[in-house]
């Protein structure tokens, strides 16, 4: 093993332009896929404000089907949310708020854009907010429509400049004027449920259909289950109140809507087709599995071709190794490992350059709010991408070099 | 320990079929050391690798220490691995690695520890006296000391019987003493059994035997 690995490096050092070519290949490859691992990742993995979203699930859809097609789908509307979801029984806890929207806040007669959701008191408890000022928004503070928000760090920059204590300051959104109780972190808008740059009590500024029967508006749920074991159990009993739903359009014979997981959400929402198909969470895992694997389907050809290339100037050490006694499977072995060597070499230099590439667009793009970050799992998985690419673009050459007869191997290389 | 019963070898290209080898018969008792002689493409080194087990007769029967090898291409290299050694003209050292890595191979496919190996390599590049060299690589020896290091590798595994196709084909004649000289060494002193393939009269008379082939026949 020592032995094949120092001679594994040798090679690689050795072949200085051959090293480099592959080298640059894999660690591109590679970055590109770290850099969507990564993206992924900060998305579907729970993440502050999302911590506990390992057992949350997502209210986020309300879909209606007819006959011949027809079908409608859109956000769930408060009533639907407060009806079928607010009231499942064994939820930890569960959190109604509006979907972001864009409102313009006025501070000293100046103009400022942001992003605002309407919450209930349950969110808070739900999501874990850095508070780097004040307090949450609370239950009571819904219920008598108190005039109270909590803002981000960045636009309290944005309001009031500097390091200015925001908490007791006054703010106008929409018209009226609302006091500053908290200040928390900036979230990334990779977080479905938690971005936003400023938050209020639903019932101060819930947007038109707030009372109305509708099925469809602009709110979001999520249940906190109190373990993840509970999910089957919440599900069932979802499915069972909605499929007791009437539709009121007589143009729609089903109401359809799940509690998803931040993935099987984004699932739902990728493909075309039907949205509640049971495939559908392995349709999409399937298309970008597959497009990993188109996309690094052209390196791994490269490496291939110079793996085969190899086999000239290394016939005489395979015709060497196969006189004296290697079996094939220990050729084989020999030169996949080289590979390996070669594509976790490349692995690690696509991994630092992705943590640049992710730090270039947490500065640069404003929305990302500084959220895309590297870890130990993103390693993992970048070492599985490696070890995979490594494998699969070494052992077609590493059988043609086994393959070679010794004598004509020794003599210098007949393939 | 060798013996060849009725062994033809033809090589089937596209076009043409050679016979490379016709009805060759030939029996080594253990300890022996013979040479191979005759003029250029009558089939010696054809002979040697048959003996080797690189390469398969076209008919005949081949036994190599009493046992009838027309097995499996696994079995052959582990046949090859514990019972015999091979010796080239060019060496055909690993340049990418040093003497001791390269003496260690035979080794590899074997079950042993790694220190192991190192001990038993450390002894064979003793035994050709190169013990000083075993952390250069071969590109930084001579061509006799290559070829010294060859000889290592070739004994690293204890081999009953050493094979070699014209090991002073590519060194100077105090150099091929040199080499001369350790082969007779090994074969006083360790029994092994020699077959050697060479042009030079002058090694070859200082064997126990020689066997002379002319047009893949055996002559002598
Ligand atoms: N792989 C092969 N395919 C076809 N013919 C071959 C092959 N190997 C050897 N031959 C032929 O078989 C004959 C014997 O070759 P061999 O290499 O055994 O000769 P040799 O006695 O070792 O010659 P030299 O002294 O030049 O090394 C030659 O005519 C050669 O052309
Ligand atoms: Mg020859």
């Amino acid at each position: 093993m020592r032995n094949y690995l120092t001679l594994a490096l040798k090679v690689l050092t050795r072949r200085k332009f051959f090293t480099f070519i592959s080298l640059f290949g894999v660690s591109v490859t590679l970055l590109v896929l770290m850099v969507f691992t990564a993206i992924a990742d900060n998305v579907f993995s729970p993440r502050a404000p999302e911590s506990r979203f390992d057992r949350v699930l997502c209210a986020y859809a309300v879909g209606w089907y007819g006959d011949g097609g027809t079908s409608h789908s859109g956000w769930p509307s408060y009533a639907f949310l407060d009806k079928y979801v607010r009231t499942l029984p064994g939820a930890e806890k569960v959190a109604v708020f509006t979907t972001p929207e864009g409102t313009a806040i006025y501070k000293d007669g100046r103009r400022t854009d942001a992003i605002l959701r309407t919450t209930d008191g349950e969110y808070w408890r739900i999501l874990d907010f850095r508070f780097l000022e004040g307090r949450a928004l609370t239950n009571a503070d819904d219920t008598q429509g108190a005039y109270v928000a909590v803002i981000t760090d960045k636009l309290r920059e944005q309001l009031f400049g500097g390091k200015v204590k925001a908490e007791g300051q006054t703010i106008s959104i929409d018209g009226r004027p609302f006091r500053v109780v908290g200040v928390v972190k900036r979230v990334p808008a990779m977080r479905l449920a938690g971005y936003a740059d400023v938050w209020v009590p639903l019932r101060t500024l819930a947007p038109s259909g707030f009372e109305t029967e509708m099925l469809n508006g602009h709110y979001q749920g999520i249940v906190l289950a109190k373990s993840r074991a509970d999910f089957p159990r919440l599900r069932r009993e979802f499915a069972t109140r909605i499929a007791a739903i009437k539709p009121i359009d007589p143009r729609f014979t089903t109401v359809k809507s799940s509690l998803d997981t931040t993935f099987q959400f984004f699932a739902r929402m990728f493909a075309p087709g039907n949205q509640y198909d049971p495939n559908r969470v392995l349709f999409t895992a399937s298309f970008f599995s597959i497009l990993a694997l188109l996309f690094m389907a052209l390196p791994a050809l490269n490496l291939v071709i110079i793996g085969l290339s190899r086999i000239l100037e290394r016939s005489s050490e395979i015709g060497v190794r196969k006189a004296f006694g290697a079996p094939r499977g220990a050729l084989i072995r020999q030169f996949v490992l080289e590979n390996l060597v070669l594509t976790f070499l490349g692995a690690l230099i696509g991994f630092v350059l992705s943590g640049i590439v992710l730090a270039i667009l947490n500065g640069t793009v404003p929305i990302v709010n500084g959220g895309l970050d590297l870890n130990v799992r993103i390693f993992f998985y970048a070492m599985l991408i490696a070890a995979f690419f490594g494998v699969v673009s070494g052992l077609y050459p590493a059988w043609r070099m086994s393959r070679l007869h010794p004598v004509a191997a020794l003599r210098g290389g007949v393939l | 320990m060798i013996k060849l019963e009725n062994i033809d070898k033809v090589y089937r290209t596209a076009r043409v079929e050679t016979l490379a080898l016709h009805n060759i018969n030939l029996d080594v008792p253990s300890g022996e050391f013979v040479s191979v002689m005759g003029p250029s493409g009558c089939g010696k080194s054809t002979l040697l690798n048959l003996i080797g087990l690189l390469d398969r007769p076209t008919a005949g029967t081949l036994a190599i220490d009493g046992q009838n090898v027309e097995t499996s291409e696994r079995k052959l290299a582990r046949v090859r691995n514990e019972k015999l050694g091979f010796v080239f003209q060019t060496f055909h050292l690993v340049p990418d690695l040093k003497v001791i890595d390269n003496v260690e191979i035979p080794l590899l496919y074997r079950k042993m520890s790694g220190a192991q190996r190192r001990k038993l390599a450390a002894a064979a590049l003793d035994r050709v006296g190169l013990s000083s060299r075993m952390q250069h690589f071969p590109t930084q020896l001579s061509g006799g000391q290559q070829q010294r290091v060859a000889i290592a590798r070739a004994i690293v595994g204890k081999p009953r019987i050493l094979l070699a196709d014209e090991p002073t084909g590519n060194l100077d004649s105090a150099m091929g003493d040199e080499i001369m000289d350790i082969l007779h060494e090994l074969n006083r002193e360790e029994k092994t059994t020699i077959v050697m393939v060479t042009h030079d009269d002058r090694f070859a008379r200082r064997t126990d035997r020689i066997v002379r082939l002319f047009d893949g026949r055996r002559v002598a």
